[in-house]
């Protein structure tokens, strides 16, 4: 048995419960990695990352609309935020998709502050989860190239 | 309009009597590209043949009912849309005015409409169900999902 193979799928497996245990990931990531199969090697990644782009965009243009206190555009804002809670709810991006609810009811209420902090820490979340998954994809290639198969992992 | 001259068995239509055994076209209405991205691999997956629209207009232009070609029948059998599946809140036209464009259309309004959406509103389902919408599904889409659209689809053939 190549326990090269056996210990890096142990820390791929390891590594991916902890998304899990620590809330940046929740069943629908799982629900995402089905449909990944030998045809499509790289689904996975190439969703999140353009969900990445997609939240980099939205911060932005969410950010733009909030800028001058006297002039919110609160309606964009809401469609930003609408977007932002569809994709990460799509991806499994638990921890992005709740910032997202707060920031909707903020918006609701047309609370600018309240925005300004929620913009902020959806900026933090979908960049602390885009490093773990680089994470987790460099430990699968890594045992790719080392002649492994990735595992299968049951969350609970 | 069906022409009829050519009636192979994989051809597929507005035949209600054909059975499972041919691809299912389906035409994936969503104005979220991970959605999109994610709803065009499910189908796929499930061995459908999938058309992505990225508004109600663009699906009403693929569909024929656009307002520059009323007068344009759909000939061609490789564009024949046998499900159309979309989301409801999309910006200018929603998912239910082309739930409602669909059903008043007369080479269309056979054609099985499923609404999506990421909120759980009963009002809204109701409005969608009662307006022709073949079956409401919850955002956000899992594998299981379209196995149970599939089997939906297939039952309500027969």
């Amino acid at each position: 048995m190549n326990t090269v193979v056996a210990q890096l799928q142990r820390q791929f497996q390891d590594y991916l419960v902890s998304l899990y245990q620590q809330g940046f990931l929740d069943n629908q990531f799982t629900e995402l990695r089905k449909l990944q199969d030998e045809g499509t090697p790289d689904f996975v990644a190439e969703v999140v990352s353009l969900f990445f782009d997609d939240c980099s965009k939205l911060i932005n243009s969410m950010s733009r609309s909030l800028e001058r206190p006297e002039n919110v555009d609160f309606k964009q804002v809401d469609s930003g935020v609408h977007q932002l809670k569809g994709s990460s709810s799509s991806v499994g991006a638990r921890r992005v998709k709740n910032v997202c609810i707060s920031f909707k009811e903020c918006c609701d209420v047309q609370n600018r502050e309240g925005c300004l902090r929620c913009l902020q820490q959806v900026d933090y979340e979908y960049k602390m989860l885009k490093t773990k998954l680089q994470d987790l994809f460099n430990l699968e290639q890594q045992i790719v190239q080392a002649g492994g198969a990735i595992p299968q992992v049951n969350i609970n | 309009m069906n022409s009829g001259s050519c009636s192979s068995l994989m051809e597929v239509g507005y035949d209600h009597h054909h059975h499972g055994h041919e691809e299912l076209h389906v035409l994936a209405v969503d104005d979220n590209l991970i959605d999109r991205k994610l709803v065009e691999k499910l189908l796929k997956i499930s061995s459908c043949k999938v058309t992505t629209a990225e508004n109600a207009i663009r699906a009403l232009e693929y569909l024929g009912l656009g307002d520059h070609n009323q007068h344009m029948a759909l000939t061609n059998n490789n564009l024949k849309v046998n499900l159309i599946i979309t989301d409801y809140c999309m910006p200018g036209m929603t998912g239910f005015e082309l739930l409602k464009k669909v059903k008043e259309s007369s080479n269309l309004k056979e054609v099985p409409v499923v609404i999506m959406s990421s909120e759980y509103i009963p009002t809204r389902i109701s409005k969608c169900l009662a307006s022709g919408a073949q079956m409401f599904m919850q955002k956000p889409l899992k594998l299981s999902d379209v196995e149970k659209l599939k089997c939906h689809l297939m039952n309500s053939r027969s």
